[in-house]
């Protein structure tokens, strides 16, 4: 063996040493907090709700974290680092929909709901066929959303260690360790929610957005550092690195390519564009563990400010992996980032590396950066986990067991029991299927429940707020509809089958082009509403007077 | 579906909301509302949908260079940014001056009203 591979190694033994040791703080700190917010979680409102007892600015920090996954941190930052503009491209949609929510959404619901976002949407409708359908929904876009964080977990596992193919770590080799992770990833997302309800699972994202935006803030600072804080230059220094030239810092590369002699597909590729960035800006307001985040403070003008930090530290955080793609792309090149991980997930990490060594003194300054980076990217993925168990279980307890089955008869005790033991099945159910989906290629599954989000959800949430007519039928007609219209879209589409990039690659059931249903199952889902409202007679014309005033003045908030 | 909970018959309370929503202050609160976000919805998506447009089909157009290597789709993306915090910062700013006060008021007699009866 060469010296330079021995020094590599002991980098290796040193960062993973250290990862593990951050991390395992981390988790150390999150569960005495969960623990004593256990203590404070006595009623239900505290369960779900946090007590409703934070600040506009914690709140809009727990949202960041809630919000900012492993995809937005590691994928984004990835997405630019190997296709430049794109990746930036990208990060925008998720942004620019806060404006939907902040807009339109958060007030009124904080106003008139009380735990989930059923309870707006069954506000002035039967209960039981409108609370089942949001459950199902929910449950749905939570679940989809949880195994794609999960897989992302056991994926990034063995590169954020450093396991490479033929070395073990604790005598586990790259495979076990993928195992390991998303076992533990889902273990400790159970305990944060059972044991410590929302207060616990927001303390966590509170937490974890101040070290992610800590961490990219450092590192933007590094990368500005080096290129003298002139952003062309770093553009410049990117795009020749990356051997693609000024293409490297247009739009082109990933979405809405051109191919050249087929027109076919490139107006395909280009209309999928349209319609990942639709789904992306309507869906972020439908997503019920985003809408959940509303009821933790105690009135409207609260949550209009929680939206208001969150928009401020969210945006700001795309701006900082705008630095680091570029950064990475300039600093590690694209084929380090391919070799280590062919879709740039460790782009982040291999920069913090590079810049460590740097800035920090040599190897072991790069090992220490790099542990600090893949610890908070191990602490992003906990906390996003965590909130969609919550959202997911409050809504099968709140909405299902209590109004559904239980027709509202029962005491807040036994609800949060129920909600309890649903986390406790929920997070089961998704170590299974995570650990059954692993070889396969699921980070569609984010943009998936993004579309459902916006073609279920976000119809019934509007039509509900703003339109007197609007009736049981017509809720579950929206619901259903663009559930149903964005899942089927997307099991026939490329994603799932028929190319090398596919979930299934070896089969081929696809015949709709484009890989995002957005721009037929939104104004699906909307159009949904609207027929199966005029087919039902049902109009509680005084029900809709309380609820627009509850919301518009929020007299009589919870 | 004969075991859904009906929805109970009108009471007092209903009522009140229903004089509520249809007093002059309550109108007043929902044009004032409805005429500031609803355009300005309208606005941030068609503003958005032309960046993604543009990024798709006026490629020449985007890739035009400003600065050095700052070309028209950086500026975009970042105007993107710039408007996003502009419209937050401008819909604060009339939401705590237009709409506060008119929905503390009726709000504020909702309750009072509540408290008489």
């Amino acid at each position: 063996m060469n010296p330079s591979v021995l020094a590599a190694e002991a980098g290796d033994t040193t960062a993973r040493t250290l990862t593990i040791t951050l991390f395992l703080i981390f988790v150390a700190i999150t569960l005495a907090i969960t623990v004593w917010a256990s203590r404070q979680t006595k009623t239900a409102t505290d369960f779900y709700a946090g007590g409703r007892s934070f600040s506009g600015f914690q709140n809009g920090m727990a949202i960041g974290g809630d919000y900012m996954s492993a995809a937005s941190f590691l994928g984004i930052a990835g997405l630019i680092a190997l296709y430049g503009y794109d990746g930036f491209l990208y990060s925008i949609g998720f942004l620019v929909a806060w404006l939907v929510a902040l807009l339109l959404v958060a007030e009124l619901l904080r106003n008139s709901g009380k735990y989930t976002m059923a309870d707006v949407l069954a506000f002035r409708m039967r209960q039981r066929p409108v609370r089942t359908a949001a459950a199902v929904s929910t449950i749905t876009v939570s679940i989809f959303y949880l195994i794609a964080q999960m897989v992302g977990a056991g994926a990034l596992v063995a590169l954020l260690l450093g396991i490479r193919p033929g070395t073990t770590f604790l005598g586990m080799d790259a495979d076990a360790a993928k195992v390991a992770t998303i076992i533990l990833v889902g273990a400790l997302m159970i305990i944060y929610v059972t044991v410590g309800g929302m207060k616990g699972t927001t303390y966590v994202q509170i937490v974890k957005a101040f070290l992610l935006m800590s961490g990219a803030a450092l590192m933007t600072v590094l990368v500005l550092a080096k290129f003298n804080f002139n952003l062309s230059s770093l553009l410049g220094a990117a795009s020749d690195a990356s051997g693609k030239g000024e293409a490297f810092l247009q739009p082109g590369l990933y979405y809405g390519k051109d191919v050249a002699g087929d027109a076919t597909q490139t107006f395909y590729n280009k209309v999928d564009l349209f319609s990942l960035g639709i789904a992306l800006v309507l869906g972020t307001a439908g997503l019920p563990h985003i809408l959940i985040r509303f009821y933790t403070v105690p009135t409207a003008r609260a949550a209009r400010k929680s939206v208001l930090w969150a928009i401020g530290i969210i945006g700001t955080f795309y701006l900082f992996t705008l630095a680091l793609g570029f950064g990475a792309a300039a600093l590690v090149g694209g084929d380090a980032i391919r070799e280590q991980n062919a879709a740039g997930n460790t782009a982040a990490p291999q920069l913090a590396e590079a810049l460590g060594v740097d800035f920090l003194g040599g190897d072991t300054g790069g090992a220490v950066l790099l542990a600090v980076i893949a610890a908070v990217a191990f602490a992003t993925i906990l906390a996003v986990v965590a909130g969609l168990t919550l959202a997911s279980s409050s809504s099968l307890a709140h909405d299902f067991y209590a109004n559904v089955i239980k027709k509202g008869e029962t005491s807040e005790k036994q609800e949060v029991n129920v909600a309890r033991i649903a986390a406790f099945a929920i997070g089961a159910v998704s170590i299974v299927l995570a650990l059954f989906a692993q070889s396969l290629n699921v980070a569609f599954l984010v943009a998936l429940a993004f579309a459902v989000a916006a073609s279920g959800n976000l119809p019934a949430i509007l039509y509900s707020l703003f339109w007197k007519r609007f009736n049981t039928s017509g809720a579950t007609w929206a619901i259903y509809g663009g559930l149903v219209a964005a899942v089927v879209l997307v099991f026939f589409s490329p994603v799932v089958s028929g190319t090398e990039t596919s979930m299934f690659k070896n089969s081929d059931w696809q015949w709709f082009p484009l890989s995002n249903p957005g721009i037929i199952s939104i104004p699906f889902g909307f159009l949904c509403g609207w027929i199966g409202t005029l087919l039902s007679k049902e109009s509680d014309e005084q029900k809709y007077a309380e609820l627009e005033v509850r919301s518009l003045t929020g007299a009589g908030a919870h | 579906m004969t075991t859904d909970t009906p929805a109970p018959a009108a009471s007092a309370s209903e009522e009140r909301y229903v004089a509520v929503q249809q007093s002059e202050d309550f109108s007043r609160l929902r044009k004032t509302l409805r005429g500031f976000i609803f355009p300005m919805t309208v606005a941030f998506f068609l503003w958005y949908a032309l960046y993604v447009i543009l990024s798709a089909y006026a490629r020449g157009f985007m890739d035009t260079k400003v600065v050095g290597h700052i070309n028209v789709a950086l500026v975009f993306g970042l105007l993107q940014f710039v408007s996003t915090f502009l419209i937050a910062w401008l819909y604060s700013r009339f939401a705590s001056r237009q709409v506060d006060p008119l929905a503390d008021k009726i709000a504020h007699e909702l309750s009072e009203k509540g408290d008489a009866e």
